[in-house]
């Protein structure tokens, strides 16, 4: 589904991913972890072009979204769903409205069949009842719930996830990864950059450990935490668990 | 007391004398109506083009063109370049001077609205502009439906305030023989010789329409506020 090739970026004079190769392959759960500064984010984020990539590629279901123009690239987009640390809900918009805005303004749907699917989603991420509250009035767990329903509103083939839940209060953590769990148990493909070892460890079919822009480790968690082999993932496991 | 009677009736009814304060306010509200468009409208499309090339580096020549004009109104008085339009630009035709005066007023005021409009665009956490994108929705959608109608929120205040700042500039449109609400005051002064009545009368016309501007707006901002609600 989406292949990464030789994938590098800098920004400046700063080499932050140094060619990275992987296959995130349909209904998988790619779990990426690494220290801070890793370059697990930015990984995440040239996967969508929300940063463009220096050099390598990345091809999204036999598209080369590398270079490809914008008008191409945002259809691509509604493909990929992406959550974020800080939620980024649309303040001024209520929470269906949130969920309705893309389908809507993108006439994928109109505004009954986007009004439905909102409503759909938001009972599968059990807030229907906030349908017409603006996000300020959620407690962050909601918020990003809502995030989350707001990204399967437009039925992705993928969902990204960059660190959905390290800006959560730790009471509030517990409610989004059951989400994503139930989401990985429904066949969701998804790759997720988060510290939640715990999640990785339950849920992902795959662990990708990056240090200084390189993938130093890749395994099935089992062995990725059970037998760890490069010194530096041994000595981050160590830190972490 | 009677004195002060037979001053109130030379000044105001006296052959018809409110007229000239009343036909005044009219042209006065209708330059500052006509100039709050263009000013906005002028103001949004700089902001736009000049966040734009900020943000994607796109619009190079109109940005340079966008910066220029805010440089030549902002540094120079409003009645110079009132004058400017009115003497110079259209000096060889005959022309409507509250046209001349909308022109010269609104173009002044694209100005401020430009830069308020373009600082509360970038007060827009860059998040807002990624979660847009990341559903599909190119840049201008995102803008349209994302961005702005947050920027206007968070500017109404500032804008509200060129709209009342603006109502009180025209009063230099005397300068073209203009006759707004100031010149209409001053015209019955020069009749009457009695600066007082005339003067305080046009103060207190300016002084409760921008009261009441400042209710309307507080009254919008406590609307817009309701998704604020934490």
């Amino acid at each position: 589904m989406i292949e990464v090739k030789g994938l590098k970026k800098a920004f400046g004079e700063n080499d932050v991913l140094n060619g990275i190769d992987t296959v995130i392959n349909k209904g998988e759960k790619v779990v990426v972890i690494g220290p801070s500064g890793s370059g697990k984010s930015t990984f995440l984020r040239c996967l969508n072009r929300l940063e463009t990539p220096t050099g390598g590629s990345v091809v999204f279901e036999g598209t080369d979204i590398t270079n490809l123009p914008e008008k191409q690239l945002n259809k691509i987009r509604e493909k990929m769903g992406m959550v974020f640390q800080h939620f980024h809900l649309f303040p001024h918009l209520t929470i269906r409205k949130n969920l309705t805005l893309a389908p809507v303004k993108l006439k994928l749907m109109t505004k009954e069949e986007a009004d439905k699917r909102a409503d759909e989603m938001l009972k599968k991420v059990g807030l229907f009842d906030k349908a017409d509250s603006y996000p300020d009035m959620l407690s962050g767990g909601q918020k990003q719930r809502i995030a989350i329903a707001r990204a399967l509103v437009m039925r992705p083939d993928v969902m990204l996830f960059d660190e959905p839940t390290s800006a959560l209060d730790p009471e509030m953590v517990g409610e989004v990864l059951a989400l994503m769990k139930q989401l990985a148990e429904e066949g969701m493909t998804m790759v997720v950059v988060t510290h939640e070892m715990g999640f990785a460890r339950e849920v992902a079919s795959r662990v990708i450990f990056i240090d200084e822009g390189v993938i130093a480790e890749e395994n099935t968690p089992e062995e990725f935490f059970g037998n760890p082999k490069s010194p530096r993932l041994k000595e981050f496991l160590s830190k972490v668990l | 007391m009677d004195s002060f009677l037979d001053k109130l009736y030379d000044t105001f009814i006296f052959e018809d004398r409110w007229k000239y304060l009343v036909n005044g306010l009219k042209t006065t509200l209708i330059i500052t109506v006509f100039a709050v468009m263009i000013g906005m409208v002028l103001g949004f499309l700089v902001a736009i083009i000049r966040a734009t090339h900020d943000r994607t580096g796109r619009f190079k020549i109109m940005n340079l063109i966008c910066k220029l004009y805010l440089t030549v109104i902002r540094g120079t008085p409003v009645m110079v370049q009132l004058l400017i339009i009115y003497y110079v630009i259209f000096a060889s035709v005959r022309i409507d001077k509250v046209f001349v005066g909308i022109l010269a007023f609104g173009i002044n005021s694209g100005a401020y609205v430009a830069e308020i409009v373009r600082s509360g665009i970038m007060s827009i956490d860059k998040g807002q502009f990624e979660a847009g994108a990341s559903l599909g929705l190119n840049y201008s959608k995102t803008m349209k439906h994302i961005i702005l109608p947050q920027a206007f929120k968070n500017v109404l205040p500032a804008l509200a305030n060129e709209c009342i700042v603006l109502l009180k500039e025209t009063s230099v449109a005397g300068y073209i023989a203009l006759e707004d609400l100031t010149k209409g005051g001053d015209i019955i002064r020069s009749i009457t010789y009695e600066p007082f009545l005339p003067l305080l009368a046009v103060a207190i016309v300016y002084l409760v329409i921008v009261v009441g501007l400042s209710a309307l707006v507080g009254k919008l901002e406590r609307r817009l506020k309701k998704s604020d609600r934490g």
